[in-house]
């Protein structure tokens, strides 16, 4: 042993800077008995140069041991308010029952996805040789471990009151629109460690973060549910750190070598396009499902991406990046995309965890100001059509499965910008067989990688090929009901419209909405 | 991008392999212009069903028979893409003969109808 003697006087508490350099950069070492690049074994796999990792800048300068203090202050104030939340019933306080499906949205879509954050940033930890990005990991795999919990938590309270919302983890697996964010996030994690931190550190948590915390979180305060309002900001806490890890992380790698910089780029495409498709979900959210509006999905993407994020590409220019491929196209597709989402789920809401609805007049004017050049054009129409079956007692279902995109696995519901009535699709044929996708973005991401993407758990082709059937039951021959119970779905009571839902019948009781009607039994 | 599982020389599972759907395949239907129906929709079919049977007894049973204007299209005048290249299909021939594989992808169009409220919905 060559250690150097670092003990010091008894007593003698080390400072800041040392504390740092003992219990962070200090906790490194370079392996001996092994060689190193076999220890690293995943680093050399994607053509990415590293010269020097002690170069790699920590701007937190955070050590463990201040880190636990910090995250237990911030578990104990929130747990403090989640006790008087669920003490003060404040499930009764929010702006109206329909608020709580974009809870369902989130806590089947949103929360498995920060548990499969952790498991990426665990592994990745262990992938970095240099201290300061390994431990800057291992924070963020410890974070995200603690935004799973804690939104558990947040959300038990509506699991007791509300439909939809009993089996997360289940329906994440399952569900056929939860496979977009989860096939995004094993896209993620089943790539090389460069990629998955530029996908989730930088793509996700730099980039388009906002458009994912500011609608949820905003969108709970304006509808008055405290719980939601709380863990978001106890997460917001840790997010500042996240994407101050992505942006250190993409500037310490196009620094390292001039020839990193044209990877990246390829990944950024890559993962702006896949963020951007998991967003359809949000925008509807956004523009859809909340009794009290923030902003639209529109102003969102103007302000958090095309704004924050053209500034952030500006800067990054100084090394050779760009803007990602077809962002254009986001911008463009920015007047359609609340809308197209929404009618998908019109469409399938026999098929999901969690209630739609038509929007009132009210909400109708709202759209058209915030669409004023597509939203009276294209959907207003389709919506009074809708309006008026269900008057007469013939609300549409849609009793087919869709064709969905091989990469980002949406239903091919989005349509071409010069034809906004027509269907996009692309296509191409790959080692005999025919693949399809509902964009030039998803389209290029499959050639660069077909052989990951073949593999894709399409719901719509699982089911018919007799793969969705609950485990250790008999198929009941109705593919349709089948289905849903593998999904988790009680039919009837999670999934369907919210007027008629007894979601519905229980606010309106518990409200006092419904003089007329005697309260039922409890 | 290189992992572990390309550099090895493990086929990659093509997970919608036609012999997955025990004989049948998939064929997925569009109809421009009709966006009440989200999106083109997805059919298990046999590659010897007969074009006329897809017309006459799969598609009035799919959710484009859900549409106001379904009744209304005059069959003689739809305009068919296979691929997204103009095609004329045979009523009476199987799709297997008439080049229709596993996954092939037909949009119909008909200009006539112009959807709810001419919007193209
Ligand atoms: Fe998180
Ligand atoms: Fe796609």
């Amino acid at each position: 042993m060559n250690t150097q003697d670092t003990r010091r006087p008894a007593g003698k508490k080390l400072s800041l800077k040392e504390k740092y350099a003992q219990m962070t950069r200090g906790l490194g070492w370079d392996t001996s008995y092994e060689p190193m690049d076999q220890v690293f074994d995943q680093l050399g796999l994607e053509g990415i140069k590293i010269h020097d990792w002690d170069k790699w800048e920590d701007p937190f300068r955070l050590t463990m041991d201040a880190y636990w203090k910090y995250q237990a202050e911030k578990e104990r104030k929130l747990y403090a308010v989640l006790d008087a939340f669920q003490q003060n019933n404040g499930h009764l306080n929010i702006s109206d029952a329909r608020y709580v499906n974009t809870l369902k949205l989130f806590f089947t879509g949103i929360t498995p996805a920060e548990y499969n954050a952790h498991r990426l940033f665990a592994m990745l930890g262990r992938q970095f040789p240099g201290p300061g990005a390994a431990i800057a990991c291992q924070m963020q795999a410890v974070d995200e471990l603690r935004h799973v919990q804690t939104q558990i938590h947040s959300i038990s309270q509506y699991n007791k009151y509300f439909n939809g919302l009993h089996d997360h983890t289940v329906m994440n697996d399952r569900l056929w629109y939860l496979s977009v964010p989860k096939s995004f996030f094993e896209d993620a994690i089943s790539s090389g460690p460069f990629e998955q931190i530029i996908a989730i550190s930088f793509a996700l948590e730099y980039l388009l973060t906002n458009l994912v915390f500011m609608p949820f979180m905003s969108g709970a305060a304006y509808n008055g549910d405290m719980a939601t309002v709380t863990f978001g900001f106890s997460s917001q806490s840790d997010e500042a750190r996240h994407m101050t890890l992505g942006l250190e992380c993409i500037k310490f790698v196009l620094e390292q070598d001039p020839g990193n910089a044209a990877i990246i780029q390829r990944y950024l495409d890559k993962w702006f396009w896949r963020g951007y498709k998991v967003l359809g979900l949000v925008s509807m959210m956004l523009d859809y499902m909340l009794p009290k509006k923030v902003m639209s999905w529109k102003e969102a993407w103007d302000i958090y991406f095309v704004q924050n994020g053209g500034s952030l590409f500006n800067d990054l220019s100084r090394y050779g990046l760009s803007m990602p491929k077809y962002w254009e196209q986001s911008v463009a597709e920015a007047e359609h995309l609340s809308h197209q989402t929404w009618n998908a789920f019109y469409n399938f809401s026999g098929a999901a965890a969690f209630h739609v609805w038509l929007p009132s007049d009210e909400d109708m004017a709202w759209l058209a100001e915030k669409y004023p050049n597509t939203f009276d054009q294209h959907y207003r129409p389709r919506i009074e059509h809708y309006r008026k079956l269900q008057a007469e007692g013939k609300r549409y279902y849609n009793p087919s499965l869709p064709m969905l995109c091989q990469t980002c696995q949406t239903p091919l519901i989005f349509t071409e910008m010069d034809d906004p009535t027509r269907t996009s699709h692309r296509q191409l044929e790959h080692d005999g067989d025919t693949y399809h996708f509902c964009s030039d973005g998803c389209r290029d991401i499959f050639a660069e990688q077909p052989d990951k993407y073949v593999s894709a758990w399409l719901p719509a082709h699982q089911i018919l090929q007799g793969n969705c059937v609950e485990p250790g039951t008999e198929a009941a021959g109705d593919p349709g009901a089948d289905a849903l119970r593998y999904f988790h779905v009680v039919a009837g009571q999670d999934n369907l419209d919210y007027e008629g839902s007894p979601d519905e019948a229980n606010w309106r009781r518990w409200k006092g909405l419904d003089k007329t009607t005697p309260a039922a039994a409890a | 991008m290189h992992t572990h599982a390309q550099q090895t020389s493990v086929p990659p599972l093509v997970r919608d392999r036609v012999d997955n759907f025990h004989g049948q395949q998939l064929l997925y239907v569009g109809w421009d212009h009709h966006t009440m129906i989200c999106a083109p929709i997805a059919l298990l079919v046999s590659p010897e069903l007969h074009f006329g049977e897809l017309i006459d007894s799969l598609l009035p049973a799919s959710a484009f028979a859900l549409h106001s204007e379904w009744p209304q299209i005059d069959w003689a005048h739809v305009e068919w893409l296979h691929a997204d290249r103009p095609f004329t299909p045979e009523r009476d021939a199987t799709l297997k003969a008439q080049g229709i594989g596993h996954k092939a992808y037909l949009r119909l169009r008909t200009p006539a109808l112009r959807g709810i409220a001419g919007t193209g919905a």
